[in-house]
């Protein structure tokens, strides 16, 4: 006897399936990735619960599923409402360390039910050393962000060999276990794979971190495909195959991203995750010039004047809440007739894209935003740009052997004719490399915290009416 | 079971080039809405939890089951939530934004 489940539940997963990848699809465009995303939420609404006529389910367990159902999404959605939308990086962070947790639980469930198959607990396997490797990381990557670990690379001896004795022991544990089909030894196997994960993130710094959040991404898709594949060849069959698609499709858009963001930088993935990039200063180089403070006056005068301003933001901007200020500049200098534009280099921030999200939520239009490549030529021709807590990503030394940063692709501010750095001291960025660009003729530095001198110049302009 | 592996392996193969395809024509601007997006559709793990639960049998299974549906029912509510707030701000900037 077929029963009539589960035809109901193949097509609604397939139906899923097919609207996930247009969702994806439609974020190609920003029209149309609001609508694309809703469709994917109510598939997913669709789906999950479809899942609860699956065939074989023990009655039994249906309270314990829905207790976890509602406290895990109330607890999600309350999250994600109330956070601030400049602690955005973390939150994507700690929910996709959710993912590669319950991915790697998954597993766990799998693996003590089926240890003696083979397929399934090879497979399991693979999906708990990517999950806890993810979820691991992931609460590093979220601590760091949060600002309750030092976001400095945390360096030790003998870290890289370290590291790797712990992924090993742990694998071998956990091959051990399902080779001789003892359960016990999958406990110190789960503990040490999580201990690699702590270990794999705790090297990597603040500024990587858009590679960084980017590829853990990837990794819990990967594990969820794992997963998948261990339900298919298991007796659960059918929700393996919607988890296979959706992980794998994950897996290569947040691969495809991390490649991105990686090479946004001009540095692998293997330097990004092993280099501990900023932990040491550059020493020996000797800038000609010296640091030329300007008054806020001063500034808002230039840029009254100016044809066309360029903003530059970066990080600070973030960290000082500074967005809303930024779009009351623009406003201001656009009823004066300057033309405003925003140069955005593609790992400004904390994530990938982290300057267009605080733009957009200050309520900057995004056809305003202008990519690197597109803005670069235009250096030339811009009166003045304005460097709001970015370093890094504006350093000329790039351009220069033998720097740490040489190669990786920047905004090229300083051929604007004026460049003024917003910047809260005299510190060097977080690659720890002096900033060529604060020592040009050109260059000018506005001292103080991002809102507060842009505030400065919002009431310098005002005043000038 | 094997061949169902192997059914499996070819749609994996294939979801890959479809998830390559699919990311590689969005613009940077959309980035950080790709990113949670993604980090949303990987919250069907949430499927697989409750399948694991489901059928677990074990008083040890169970817990573990209900940690995976928790954290899944996590994933896959804050993902959403943080993708659709993210992407609102993108339609209210365009409504609002001048020439």
């Amino acid at each position: 006897m077929i029963a009539w489940q589960e035809p109901l539940v193949d097509a609604v997963y397939v139906l899923a399936v097919i609207v996930f990848i247009l969702g994806l699809r439609a974020m190609s465009s920003p029209a149309t990735a609001r609508r694309g995303i809703v469709q994917a939420g109510v598939a997913m609404l669709i789906a999950v619960a479809v899942t609860f006529v699956i065939p074989g389910l023990r009655e039994s367990n249906f309270a314990l599923i829905a207790i976890g159902v509602i406290i895990g999404s109330l607890a999600g959605w309350y999250w994600a409402r109330v956070v601030q939308m400049t602690a955005m990086p973390q939150m994507v962070a700690i929910f996709n360390g959710m993912g590669g947790g319950s991915a790697a639980a998954i597993a766990a469930v799998e693996l003590l039910g089926n240890l003696s198959n083979t397929s399934v607990s090879g497979l399991s396997l693979a999906g708990a050393i990517i999950g806890a490797t993810s979820i691991a990381g992931s609460m590093i990557a979220f601590l760091k962000l949060q600002g309750w670990l030092r976001s400095k690379p945390i360096v030790y001896p003998a870290q890289q060999p370290t590291n790797i004795a712990v992924l090993v022991v742990g694998v071998a544990l956990g091959t051990y276990a399902v080779w001789m089909t003892q359960t016990i030894w999958l406990l110190p196997f789960f503990l040490l794979m999580l201990l690699f994960g702590f270990l794999l993130a705790l090297p990597i710094g603040g500024a990587d971190m858009p590679v960084v959040i980017s590829l853990f991404n990837a990794l819990t898709g990967i594990a969820v495909a794992l997963d998948g594949f261990a339900l298919v060849s298991g007796p659960l069959g059918d929700a393996g195959y919607a988890m296979v698609i959706a992980g794998t499709l994950v897996g290569a858009a947040g691969s495809l991203l991390t490649l991105l963001m990686a090479k946004a930088m001009n540095r692998s993935v293997g330097n990004v995750l092993f280099g501990a990039f900023g932990a040491t200063e550059e020493t020996g180089t000797t800038i000609q010039g010296s640091m030329k403070p300007i008054e806020a006056d001063d500034v808002a005068a230039m840029l009254a004047y100016a044809n066309t301003v360029v903003i530059a933001p970066g990080y600070g901007m973030a960290v000082a809440q500074a967005q809303q200020k930024v779009k009351e500049l623009a406003d201001l200098l656009e009823a004066k007739g300057v033309t405003v534009k925003f140069a955005i280099h593609p790992v400004a921030g904390r994530m990938p894209g982290h300057m267009n999200v605080l733009l957009a939520e200050a309520g900057i239009s995004y056809d305003k935003l202008f990519d690197r490549d597109e803005i670069n030529p235009e250096f030339p021709n811009v009166d003045v740009v304005l460097v709001i807590g970015a370093n890094d990503v504006v350093n000329p030394a790039a351009h220069r052997a033998g720097s740490p940063l040489q190669g990786m692709p920047i905004l090229d501010v300083e051929n604007a004719h004026n460049v003024i750095v917003i910047k809260r001291g005299q510190g060097k960025g977080f690659a720890g490399i002096e900033n060529d660009l604060f020592y040009k003729d050109n260059c000018h530095m506005l001292y103080g915290d991002a809102q507060a001198a842009v505030g400065k110049l919002v009431t310098a302009l005002k005043k000038m009416d | 079971m094997a061949a169902d592996l192997w059914t499996a392996l070819f749609i994996g193969i294939l979801a890959a080039f479809v998830g390559y395809e699919v990311i590689s024509r969005v613009p940077v601007l959309l980035h950080t809405p790709l990113m949670s997006g993604s980090n949303f559709i990987h919250g069907i793990v949430l499927v697989g939890a409750i399948v694991a639960l489901g059928f677990s049998t074990t008083p040890l299974e169970q817990a573990i089951g209900v940690v995976a549906v928790i954290m899944g029912a996590m994933n896959v509510t804050g993902g959403y939530v943080v993708t659709e707030r993210i992407l609102a701000m993108f339609d209210r900037s365009k409504k609002r934004g001048g020439p």
